[in-house]
Formats: C-alpha cells, sequence, structure tokens
C-alpha cells in the first residue's frame, strides 16, 4: 500500500519538479543573456541589449509577481481579490518615499528635507508619517508592515463575517478604489495626482545607471523565483490541499475541524505580502508612483492575466503575465484606443474557450499526443 | 479593610488571571452513560417552528435511528449539533460537560463529533487517498500543516480504513472520478479516520444499490459499540436491518421512541404516517 502511496507522491513531485526546473532555467537563462547583452556588448552590436529592453523586462516580471500573488489566493483558495493592485501600489509608495527622501537638496526647489510637492504646497515641516523613510531598512519595513497589516485587518473582518465570493471581490474592488481616491487629495501628504517621481539614486546608486537597471533586474528574477518556490512549497504541504477542500466545499473543511477564516486571512495576508514586493520592485524600475496603480482596472488586469495564463497552477499566472504585458506594449504602440476593448475579449474568450489557460491548454495537448503515441 | 483583603487577592503571587487561563475544553464525560443529551431545544425560522421543544438522549456506544417524514427536523438537528445553526432555546450537551451550543463548527468536529452530509461531499479535484489524509485526526493549525506528514501510524490508519470502505484500489484516483455508493462511503471513510466519539449520518444509502446498502448497513452496525452512531435515513428496510432502537420526529418533536415493532405499532406513528396523506 505504502508503496503505490510513494510512487503516486514521486511520480507527483517530479510532474511539478519538472515545471519549476524549466521555469527556473528559461528565467535565468534570460535573465542573464539580457543581462550580459546589455553590460558586455557595445551600442550598436548585434548582440546589444537596450537598457530600455531590461527596464522593460525587469517591468514584466515585477506583474508576474503580482500575478503569482493573485494565482496563490485565487488559483488555490477561490478568492477572487479585484484589488490587488491596492497592496503593489502601497508597497510601491513605501519604496517612493525612501526614494523621494534620497532626493535630498537635488530637488528642484533644493529644500534638503522636504520632498518638492511638499514645498510647491507649501509645507512647513515634514508630516509624521515621513518620518524614518530615510533609512532603508525602516522604509522597506513600512512597505511590508502597511499592505500586510491592511490585508490582515481586511482579512480578518472579511473572513470571519464568512463574507464570500462576488461580495467578496465587490469589498476588494471598492477598497483599491478608496484607497486611489484617497491618495488623489494633496493633503494626504503623498504628492496627490502627480505622485512621487523624479529619484535619483538608490542606496547610492545611481537610477539612471545602465549597471544598477541590470542589477534591479536580476533582483527581481531572484525574488520572482524565490516567490514561485516558496509558494510552490505551500501549496504541495497539507496546508494546501487544506486551501483546495476550502475552495472546494468551505463548510465541508469546517466541519472537519479545520479553522477556515483563519486559512484565508494566513494566505491573503501572504499573497498581500507578494504584490507589495512586486510594488517595492516595480517603482525604481519605472521611477514614479502615482494614484493610478490604484485604479480598479490596473486590478483587474492582474486577474485576466492570471486568467489567460492558467488558475492553479503557479507558472500559469506568470506565463499570463508576461504574454499579456509583451501584447499590451505592442499593442498600445499600434493602437492606443483599443487596449481595454482587446482586453476585455481576451478575457471573454479564454473564459469561454481556454477555462484552464494557455497552459492547461498546452499540457492538454501534450497529453493527447502522448496518449496517442502509446496507442499507435 | 474589605478593600485592602481586595487588593491583596488581586495582587496575590499565584493569581492566576481568567482572561490569561488557557481554555481547557472539559474531556467528554460520560460516567452515566449517556453521550448526548438535547433538552427543550426549540428553532424557528421566520415563525416556522423546525424544532419545537426536543428532547433526545442517546446512549454512549448506541446506534440510534431517526425518521420521520421531510420538514420533520432531522437535518435542522444535526446543523445544531454540529454548530452550523444557532438554535433559539434549550441545551445541547456532549457527555457530561460540554455544552455544545457555545461552540463554532471547527471545535465541534475536534471534539470527536463527524458528520456525513446527506449528499455526498467529498474534495473532488483531490485523490482518494488526500481526501482522507485531510480528515486524520491531528492537529489542524495553519504552522503544523504547512510542515505535516503522516506518521508510520496514521499511514497504517489511513490503510485499514481503505480496505474497510473498500477503496483501497482507488485511493490514487480523483474523488471526483467515484461512482456515487464510492463516494458515500468515502465520505463515511473520511469520518472514520478522525476516529470520532459520535458519527451523524443523514442518508448514507441514497442512491445505493441493494448490494452497496448491504455492506453499509453491516459497517455501520459494526461500528456501534467503539462509536455512537446516529443515522437519518427514510429507507424503512435500511432501518429495520441495522436499528435497535428507532426515535421518530414529527413536526420538530419526538414522536415514538422504541424498537422498531412498538414503533410500527404504536398508534401516533400509524396516525401520522397512515392516516395522513403519505
Amino acid at each position: 500500500m505504502t508503496k503505490f502511496n510513494l510512487f503516486a507522491w514521486w511520480a507527483n513531485s517530479r510532474a511539478t519538479a519538472n515545471a519549476s526546473m524549466v521555469f527556473v532555467v528559461v528565467l535565468f537563462g534570460v535573465t542573464i543573456l539580457a543581462s550580459a547583452g546589455n553590460l558586455l556588448f557595445p551600442e550598436g552590436s548585434l548582440l546589444h541589449v537596450s537598457t530600455y529592453t531590461i527596464t522593460l523586462l525587469g517591468k514584466y516580471l515585477c506583474f508576474a509577481l503580482l500575478a503569482l500573488s493573485v494565482d496563490v489566493i485565487w488559483g488555490y483558495c477561490g478568492i477572487l481579490s479585484l484589488g490587488h493592485g491596492a497592496f503593489f501600489a502601497l508597497g510601491g509608495y513605501g519604496m517612493g518615499m525612501y526614494l523621494m527622501r534620497q532626493i535630498g537638496d537635488r530637488g528642484v526647489y533644493g529644500n534638503p528635507l522636504l520632498p518638492d510637492f511638499m514645498v510647491f504646497l507649501n509645507w512647513q515641516d515634514l508630516p509624521w508619517f515621513w518620518l524614518g523613510m530615510d533609512n532603508f531598512l525602516f522604509a522597506m519595513a513600512m512597505a511590508l508592515l502597511v499592505p500586510g497589516l491592511l490585508a490582515f485587518v481586511f482579512g480578518w473582518f472579511a473572513f470571519r463575517s464568512r463574507v464570500t465570493g462576488v461580495y467578496l471581490s465587490i469589498m476588494t474592488q471598492a477598497l483599491t478604489f478608496a484607497l486611489m481616491l484617497a491618495f488623489f487629495r494633496n493633503e494626504m501628504g503623498f504628492g496627490g495626482n502627480n505622485g512621487l517621481t523624479d529619484f535619483k539614486d538608490l542606496l547610492g546608486f545611481d537610477l539612471q545607471a545602465d549597471s544598477t537597471r541590470v542589477c534591479l533586474f536580476i533582483i527581481t528574477a531572484t525574488v520572482l523565483a524565490g516567490a514561485y518556490f516558496s509558494s510552490r512549497y505551500i501549496m504541495n504541504s497539507r496546508f494546501g490541499r487544506v486551501l483546495l477542500s476550502i475552495r472546494d466545499g468551505e463548510s465541508r473543511t469546517r466541519f472537519l475541524g479545520y479553522r477556515t477564516e483563519y486559512y484565508k486571512v494566513w494566505l491573503f495576508v501572504y499573497s498581500a505580502l507578494l504584490a507589495a514586493v512586486a510594488g517595492i520592485l516595480y517603482v525604481p524600475q519605472v521611477g514614479i508612483i502615482n494614484p493610478g496603480e490604484f485604479q480598479p482596472l490596473k486590478s483587474i488586469e492582474v486577474v485576466v492575466w492570471v486568467a489567460v495564463g492558467g488558475r492553479g497552477t503557479l507558472y500559469g499566472a506568470i506565463v499570463g503575465a508576461l504574454l499579456v504585458n509583451y501584447a499590451k506594449t505592442r499593442f498600445t504602440a499600434i493602437f492606443p484606443d483599443g487596449w481595454a476593448f482587446m482586453l476585455g475579449a481576451l478575457f471573454v474568450y479564454v473564459t469561454i474557450f481556454l477555462p484552464q489557460g494557455l497552459v492547461g491548454w498546452v499540457s492538454n495537448r501534450l497529453q493527447r499526443a502522448k496518449a496517442k503515441a502509446e496507442v499507435a | 479593610m474589605k478593600w485592602l483583603d481586595k487588593t491583596r487577592e488581586v495582587m496575590a503571587p499565584d493569581r492566576v488571571w481568567p482572561f490569561l487561563a488557557p481554555e481547557v475544553p472539559p474531556d467528554l464525560d460520560v460516567s452515566k452513560n449517556v453521550i448526548l443529551y438535547v433538552e427543550g431545544l426549540t428553532v424557528a425560522f421566520d415563525g416556522f417552528k423546525a424544532i419545537n421543544n426536543l428532547n433526545l438522549y442517546v446512549d454512549d456506544g448506541e446506534l440510534r435511528c431517526l425518521i420521520g417524514a421531510n420538514g420533520a427536523g432531522k437535518t435542522t438537528l444535526m446543523d445544531i449539533i454540529t454548530g452550523k445553526t444557532q438554535c433559539d432555546s434549550g441545551t445541547v450537551y456532549f457527555g457530561q460537560t460540554i455544552n455544545l451550543l457555545q461552540r463554532s463548527e471547527p471545535e465541534i468536529a475536534q471534539l470527536g463529533i463527524g458528520r456525513k452530509f446527506q449528499k455526498p461531499t467529498v474534495f473532488e479535484a483531490q485523490t482518494v487517498f488526500a481526501n482522507l489524509e485531510l480528515s486524520i485526526k491531528a492537529s489542524k493549525g495553519i504552522w503544523y500543516t504547512l510542515h505535516a506528514s503522516l506518521s508510520a501510524e496514521q499511514r497504517e490508519k489511513i490503510a485499514y480504513v481503505l480496505q474497510l470502505i473498500g477503496l483501497a484500489e482507488q485511493q490514487n484516483m480523483l474523488a471526483g472520478a467515484l461512482s456515487h455508493g464510492q463516494k458515500q462511503w468515502l465520505e463515511i471513510g473520511m469520518l472514520l479516520v478522525a476516529d470520532p466519539k459520535l458519527l451523524l449520518i443523514d442518508e448514507p444509502v441514497a442512491g445505493m444499490t441493494a448490494q452497496e446498502t448491504e455492506r453499509t448497513a453491516e459497517l455501520l452496525t459494526s461500528l456501534a459499540g467503539d462509536h455512537t452512531v446516529i443515522v437519518v435515513e427514510h429507507d424503512m428496510e435500511f432501518v429495520r436491518s441495522i436499528a435497535r432502537t428507532v426515535t421518530v420526529l414529527h413536526q420538530g418533536s419526538v414522536l415514538a421512541e422504541g424498537t422498531m415493532d412498538e414503533v410500527q405499532n404504536n398508534p401516533d406513528v400509524i396516525e401520522v404516517y397512515l392516516g395522513s396523506d403519505e
């Protein structure tokens, strides 16, 4: 009996290990090649990779991490969050505040203490919540703590009251919308609708330098791989199977003795932290953070990436985020106004014809081909 | 000097503040040989009394059948015992000491009350083995499940239950691929690996073939003794084959109780069952 179980476990872990292997090889292969192409080959060389491309790839990887965070809760636990952009943006604002404080007296107004927008608003003192944000470690701690705490409080109330399904989705949507309206206000002290920008350097490294950009790109790839494996570990543990049970029959899971609300809160906070990390890495690479990141549409876009890639596989979300964002970069260049329609059509198409996403479709095809080969 | 005494009492070094004392659930106490007390239970949904001043006592190790027409309150009673529904008045005690009305579903499950639903509810996207693994008696905490693995003893227990419910061959199949009767058994198996004191089983043979029904009857009778089993069933033939004591519910309260023959010859039961449209 045990032999059979062990075999199943072995076959199962080998299948996921294979996918993970492919994922890591491709991720680091591309990262190393692109980095070498940028740093080692001079401009004009055939093998040169432009800094623009490096930054773009880094941005895609941040989005992939964000998509991963949504897949963790949606694909495995059935919690459809339409407000994950909020955690992403809050993490981004944490990093943005640190970068703003690093500008010092190099700003337009040359004020050594106050960021430009505060001088412009005639503020005399630094608001209390900006204090200490010039310390990198403190700023990073805040960039994780604030979204984490928000997710905890939100999750605690929502899941304890047994809010599920579409009601929960609407609440997450309202959360990000409320934050967007708040951050648009100048009085909030986060730069109003312009947000935070004009960053100079990070830990003393010039943000415009090629080497810094390549470094940020490599860090993003490493963090993405780390997040992938930690999520993989969670989903392969019994914890992950409890999550699947909650997804498929929450009340049954409760009758087995699991406090499902604790599991959901824990997972929601974990997912929010991944999103916040994505935001932290995103801001220094694109050089700006503004309330636009809180837009409900942005959060919905993330859900589309996951749906296109395929839910509940982890790598599917990453593939989806990369493909859809590449398509977005391409199509918005050709036909800027049409993108929202394209995105909507894509979502409808995927939902109807590819319920398991691209990854599911490909693996189905592979299995069918294999079965055919075995018959023949 | 009253305040001084009070201060002394409050400041005493060995004082245990009530909110700091860990809440230890009292152990199950069946010294009076009764495992479940339901007394004066009343539940109303929008004025309709689903349960009306119901009294029920179940002995430790007994196999009890609950019968009654649709809407007699059988499933509502199970919902209250397992913590799913709040009652309006009455008491439900598990053994002498444990008040079930104050506890949530997971707590009640951990106390050792297992429930099988009317419709088989197994986790279809997971294997038969994983379904049993999730149900096994172990810590249900987050940090534990993150690194939990099965001990040899637990593996044996699962293997034993797989044999008992006849699904040893199918253990690596997805539960969704099982037949209806096999799902019913898997759900019973999920209860058994948790080693519960009290099993609440709602319509175990619905949709089963005659042969499967017979095997289920055997299984349930073999469980009684070590476990206390309460079965809700419509199939009178089945009830007759397993029951020692039968409780008839009617409009939310107990109409009759006794052996199958006593119950069938009870004038009230005949009145309700034969006198009305049924």
